[in-house]
């Protein structure tokens, strides 16, 4: 029995549950030591897998010339968003009387200054904006269709008895097995032939069918984990059995659910053999895209840069978003609360 | 509340009876036990009245009307599972409310049920924490105030006590005997503890392999079991059961003893062919006293708080003609050491050691 400060007592309270380990083996001097070696070397490797994004960053603020500098500048140069107006416009090169009329004008944009510095005048929004939008578009639609068909098949096989299950899985599985660049030339005479090449439905289709083996498998791993008592003290207590999926599985597959959404959306959105050949312009995503900007008149590195760190962008908010969910998930549940 | 009615209800898992046709009749407001070693069917049998494993054969009937093939959302019973399934992702007053959700019961009434069960239950704190922080004796109040709250035609428990410990075990035990006698609710309850069978039940259904051996009340499977399987089971030990062939009016057993068989068995026993029977008797039924008519040779002794169970050898040697008699806790008995006793007449029962069955006086 403890005493308060004012001296009232207070019986025995069940303490708080203790989620760290208190094991000698865990919290003894040796113990500690090592894991102050481990935080380093987490920091090191963290270092040495974040540089060349890092990298990719810095050149993206470069103009031309001090992308390609040598010695390579870290710190030494003026930022600016060249890279970024580059790759967001198409831009014409002024010949030498019309740059002296430009020069002239006084109700120029901040973008068109940072062109008019290199000689250019901007003549409209680049593909590279377009394309962006159709990966958001074909990813997103793709990676929502896998992960919600990957969940009703995954729960039926989790919890149903199908009959040649275990052959089902494995048919679903071995359509990950071919690489995807030996079916690209098939699908692309079938795309063709059903008028499905260069259209945000094919590469949608396309995209889910390819990650349903994925998702059916991670999903049914998670799902086997949570107890079917669950739904089976929902469905006495008066609900139907979708019902109990919908208030009991789901809220308790969120965690797997995260996972899988994730893995997914990074293969749909960083595809690129069968975007390349599948299409051509209006359903062009962003990664055959990028390599293009390339080829106008030189390389332009702070604008692949700015591409690339654009294309970054949307998957890192996404697993940001989820990321509460995502560490328990990518270990496949191993990690208990 | 209702009664519950199993009519030649079986269940097959591909070629193998989980459960072999099943006849039992359960009044309403009854305590049943079904009670039985490990993969004898009873958690089958609990999920076939629940509906939540479809029967292969027969009809199930809840308060007359045939539920057989009613979706266990359409039952109208309760069904506490042996693992506390409390949602983690809801609060307890939530996971008790969640039933009463389904039922479409108003949020006022809702909060003045559970308010209600809470204070039966003394959970009233614990309302607003997660399932997940509470002790497994918490989290097993919380699942009875989730059955409770419904007011449902029947209870089914499924060894609602299994994962608790001894001490808290017994606590629980005689909180949910009390809730029964409170509410009178019919309940349906499994558990492979006969202790906790014969303290609660109004009438336990004895299962061993798919199969059942006895209903009754806890007095007629303890005193008269219906075979040998049942007087094997209940008890620790179990009944003391002796094989013997009648000679003269007497048993010859084990060791060359004869025991004198009790006036009202002789007219059954003499018609027994062969001549062949099992005596059985429980420790308690033994009396130790020197002028006994039986003896045996102490093999072992086990010494319990309030008493002695004294293991005894007939033929002084074999473990196998062991029995065990209760005697006195203070006397000494070494090892080797030749004991005498009575039994009791009334307290003796017999077994055809063919069909296994439990004889019957006439
Ligand atoms: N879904 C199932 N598929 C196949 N066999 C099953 C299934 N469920 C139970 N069985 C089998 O049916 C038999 C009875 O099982 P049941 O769970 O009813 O036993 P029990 O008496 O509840 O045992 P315990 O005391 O271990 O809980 C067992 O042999 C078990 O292996
Ligand atoms: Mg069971």
């Amino acid at each position: 029995m403890s005493e308060t400060t004012n001296g009232e007592s207070v019986g025995w309270q069940p303490s708080a549950p203790v989620n760290y380990s208190t094991r000698v083996d865990k919290v003894g001097t040796s113990a500690r030591t090592a894991r102050g070696i481990r935080i380093v070397l987490a920091f090191v490797l963290a270092g040495v897998m974040l540089i060349p994004v890092f990298w990719l960053g810095l050149t993206s603020f470069k103009s031309r010339a001090d992308a390609i500098a040598v010695p390579p500048k870290v710190v030494n140069f003026t930022p600016t968003l060249e890279g970024f107006v580059n790759l967001l416009s198409d831009r014409s090169v002024l010949n030498a009387r019309r740059l002296e009329l430009m020069k002239e004008r006084t109700d120029l944009t901040w973008y068109e200054e940072i062109a008019l510095k290199n000689g250019q005048q901007i003549t409209g929004i680049s593909q590279y904006v377009g394309r962006l939008r159709n990966s958001v578009i074909i990813a997103g639609t793709s990676t929502i269709l896998a992960v919600i068909l990957g969940l009703l098949a995954a729960y039926s096989f989790s919890r149903f008895k199908v009959p040649g299950e275990s052959d089902w899985l494995f048919f679903i599985l071995s359509t990950r097995m071919l690489p995807p660049v030996v079916v690209t030339i098939p699908i692309f005479l079938m795309y063709r032939q059903l008028g499905l090449h260069d259209t945000h439905l094919g590469l949608i289709l396309l995209y889910t069918v390819f990650n349903l083996s994925l998702t059916v498998w991670l999903l049914k791993g998670f799902l086997d984990e949570i107890p079917r008592e669950y739904e089976e003290a929902a469905m006495v207590d008066g609900y139907t059995r979708l019902q109990a999926f919908r208030k009991v599985v789901l809220p308790q597959a969120v965690t797997g659910i995260a996972a899988t959404t994730v893995f997914s959306l990074i293969f749909a959105w960083n595809e690129y053999a069968f975007a390349l050949m599948l299409t051509t312009e209006r359903a062009r995503t962003a990664p055959p895209t990028i390599p293009t900007i390339l080829g106008r008149g030189g390389v332009e590195w702070s604008a692949i840069a700015a591409g690339s760190l654009g294309f970054l962008i949307p998957v890192v908010i996404v697993t940001f978003v989820l990321r509460r969910h995502l560490l328990r998930g990518v270990t496949f549940g191993a990690i208990r609360q | 509340m209702a009664t519950i009615e199993l009519r030649q209800v079986a269940k097959k898992f591909g070629d193998v009876y989980a459960v072999k046709p099943l006849d039992l009749t359960i009044a309403d407001g009854e305590f049943v036990v079904l009670l039985g070693p490990s993969g004898c069917g009873k958690t089958t049998t609990l999920r076939m009245i629940s509906g939540l494993e479809a029967t292969t054969s027969g009809r199930i009937l809840i308060d007359g009307k045939d539920v057989t093939w009613k979706h266990p959302s359409e039952r109208d019973i309760a069904f506490v599972f042996q693992l506390f399934a409390l949602y983690p992702h809801m609060s307890v007053r939530q996971n008790i409310e969640f039933t009463l959700e389904a039922q479409n019961v108003s949020p006022a009434e809702r909060t003045q049920r559970v308010g209600d069960v809470a204070k039966l239950l003394e959970i009233e704190h614990l309302l607003a924490q997660r399932p997940g922080g509470l002790s497994g004796g918490d989290r097993q109040r919380v699942t009875l105030a989730r059955a409770l709250v419904r007011r449902p035609a029947a209870f089914l428990m499924d060894e609602p006590l299994g994962a608790l410990d001894a001490d808290f075990r017994h606590t629980m035990r005689a909180e949910i005997k009390r809730l029964h006698l409170a509410q009178h609710a019919t309940t349906v309850y499994v558990t492979h503890d006969q202790i906790e069978a014969m303290a609660m039940s109004d009438r336990i259904v004895v299962m061993s392999a798919a199969e059942v051996q006895q209903v009754g009340t806890p007095h007629e499977v303890y005193h008269d079991p219906a075979n040998l399987f049942v007087a094997r089971f209940i008890g620790s030990p179990g009944m003391n059961l002796a094989p013997g062939k009648m000679a003269d009016g007497h048993l010859l057993l084990a060791g060359g003893h004869r025991y004198l068989i009790p006036a009202q068995w002789r007219g059954t026993l003499s018609q027994v062919a062969g001549g062949e029977v099992i005596l059985g008797f429980r420790p308690e039924a033994a009396t130790v006293s020197d002028g006994g008519s039986l003896a045996a040779e102490v093999y072992a002794n086990d010494l319990h708080g309030a008493y002695a169970v004294l293991h005894l050898s007939l033929d002084g040697e074999n473990p196998e003609t062991v029995v065990h008699v209760r005697a006195d806790r203070f006397a000494h008995y070494p090892i080797g050491q030749s004991v005498r006793f009575d039994l009791n007449p009334d307290m003796v029962r017999f077994f055809d050691p063919n069909s296994g069955r439990a004889l019957r006086t006439q």
